[in-house]
């Protein structure tokens, strides 16, 4: 296991970095920019930094404008600020037309886990994914931000950029080639599929090691682009191991379980289960919360063990 | 602005509001009373104060126009047709299957709409953001955004107005169609907005008012916008909505009704009797 990096520290300096080399980029925030961790970049250029105050609509219908002049916006706040408070904009003038704006939305899941349910994100994929146009790109580790910070920079089009808030291992080294839309396998299996998208792919490797010493050998992959979402790698994992389970910090409605769910169930039908959230959290120790509501490597394992038994019937 | 060019755009909006009728009747949809009050602004705008071009409809430099208050899109086809950004045949198939004209504005299908719009209170805020992009890369363009006044009831406006003010956009310039009436009534009755000029004074914002069917008052307020040297500017402009066809004037049923024969023979006869 590789040492721990906040996602949001890793973003903020792949932002920053991104600055230097890329001067068509503009970063647009709504006073959480020492949460966020844009304000790095704002540090180094506040020429191109534009903190609006508390008001995501207006952050957000504004780096419209910015795209439309040739510039490259990154719009940053909360994930569940983001898509419930600036959702008019991000699909009347962003997702309509295109708009080249990356929509990066910290604080995912449950990993604001002190401000409580308030602040905590499980509903963002599924807003976003239900629009046209979106793409949804969703990381696990510190490499893998910033390896997509750089792939969304150079990609022409709306992408939301769902981001942690939490530390988490560093699994993938510098050669890791990152391409938007494409899955990766992390771990071969035969016997049950593990399909992960974020931080949360870290308590699946665990669970695949639970599984290991039960004798189930479970294949895991790395679904870091949500939407459009790989199917060849989805529809050949189920092909192989016969049942998939899925595994977000993120409701089960409208998330990675419900696209992967739609991919198998018309190309591929395999008997599934689902990890994420079916209700609202609360505050508390991010690791005492994930357990409480279901996404220990425990409770991913015996996921895996209820879409087995649903094989062999 | 010339006495000739000024009966030139009296001319061009007379006949503006007669096809305004023609297409709205014959398309049985579509926001006549918006429209008709828009009608100076929208022709003074892209006959005589917009540096655009047809031709080149993306031009760098280039002047931004955007119709925040969408639904008075009517108004601004009619005057993109005659400019010659797409043929003037396109109008009739307004709203219809197929179209590039949509049933409000669409800047991914018609050239020349530089935002998609029609959700009320968004195109103030992206236009702040072209202006913000317009002066980042050295050019002296101006950005208007034409705001319908039941629109600023939306609190994005004044998030927009708020920041504009911060960053100092002068060369943002905000045109309010003050004709009183919205979807469901006039907006004494709906939710009044006040002495909306104070509001945005008070938002820091250089406030101008004109009569926004005198198209020498409205081109003099733009041209003293133009002049303002750090603070965003709006023009609070007077007007009448269905202004034009004397049985719409100032009715909000008329905000997006179709208009039936009877109602079609006399608009026209009302529009042909005027000068």
């Amino acid at each position: 296991m590789g040492k721990m990096i906040a996602i949001r520290d890793a973003y903020g300096e792949a932002l920053q970095d991104l600055g230097r080399r890329n001067e068509k980029i503009v970063v647009l925030e709504a006073d959480v920019g020492g949460s966020t961790k844009s304000i790095l970049f704002g540090k180094e250029f506040p020429d191109r930094y534009f903190n609006v105050g508390i008001s995501e609509f207006n952050m957000v219908s504004m780096s419209t404008g910015f795209a439309t002049q040739g510039f490259t916006p990154f719009v940053n706040t909360f994930a569940v600020f983001m898509t419930t408070r600036g959702i008019d904009p991000i699909q009347t003038l962003i997702a309509y037309d295109s708009m080249n704006v990356k929509l990066c939305g910290t604080y995912a899941g449950l990993s604001d886990s002190y401000d409580g349910a308030s602040h905590q994100a499980i509903t963002d994929m599924a807003f976003i994914r239900s629009i046209p146009n979106m793409t949804i790109v969703s990381v696990s580790d510190a490499v893998e931000t910033k390896k997509a910070v750089e792939a969304i920079s150079e990609f022409d089009g709306p992408v939301y950029l769902r981001l942690s808030r939490a530390a988490a291992p560093v699994y993938f080294d510098e050669s890791y080639d990152f391409r938007i839309g494409q899955g990766v396998e992390v771990r071969d299996g035969e016997d049950v599929t593990l399909i992960a998208t974020g931080t949360i792919l870290h308590n699946t490797l665990k669970a695949a090691e639970l599984l290991k010493e039960e004798g189930i050998s479970a294949k895991v992959l790395n679904i870091h682009t949500v939407k459009p979402i790989d199917e060849k790698i989805l529809i050949d994992a189920a092909e192989q191991t016969g049942a998939v389970v899925t595994v977000e910090e993120h409701s089960i409605y409208g998330g990675l379980g419900s696209a992967v769910a739609e991919v198998l169930s018309a190309k591929c039908p395999t008997p599934m289960e689902f990890v994420g959230a079916t209700e609202f959290a609360e505050s508390g120790d991010y690791d005492e919360l994930l357990e409480k509501y279901g996404f220990s490597p425990e409770a991913i394992r015996d996921k895996a063990k209820e879409a087995i038994a649903k094989k062999k019937i | 602005m010339t006495e000739e060019k000024v009966l030139e755009l009296k001319e061009r909006t007379l006949k503006f509001r007669n096809d305004l009728v023609d297409i709205l009747h014959h398309i049985q949809t579509g926001h006549p009373g918006g429209s008709l009050s828009a009608a100076e602004i929208i022709t003074t705008l892209y006959f005589d104060k917009l540096n655009i071009d047809p031709e080149n409809p993306k031009a760098e430099g280039r002047d931004r126009f955007i119709l925040s208050k969408g639904h008075a899109c009517p108004m601004l086809y009619i005057n993109m047709a005659e400019r010659g950004f797409f043929p003037k045949e396109d109008l009739m198939t307004l709203r219809q299957t197929d179209s590039h004209l949509q049933g409000h504005p669409c800047a991914h299908k018609t050239p020349g709409v530089e935002l998609s719009a029609g959700p009320l209170g968004l195109g103030l805020g992206a236009g702040l953001g072209m202006a913000l992009g317009e002066r980042m890369k050295k050019s002296d363009a101006y950005t208007y955004v034409l705001l319908g006044d039941g629109e600023v009831q939306e609190g994005g406006i004044w998030e927009a107005a708020m920041a504009a003010s911060k960053y100092k956009t002068n060369r943002l310039i905000a045109i309010l169609d003050n004709n009183g009436v919205q979807l469901d009534g006039t907006l004494e009755e709906i939710m009044t907005i006040g002495d909306i000029g104070s509001k945005f004074e008070s938002f820091g914002w250089n406030v101008i008012r004109c009569d926004g069917h005198d198209i020498a008052s409205f081109s003099n307020a733009v041209d003293e916008a133009k002049m303002s040297e750090e603070r965003p500017s709006i023009i609070i402009a007077e007007t009448v909505k269905g202004k034009g066809v004397s049985f719409m004037e100032g009715k909000n049923i008329w905000h997006g009704k179709p208009i039936g024969p009877e109602e079609y023979k006399k608009a026209k006869m009302e529009l042909g009797g005027q000068n």
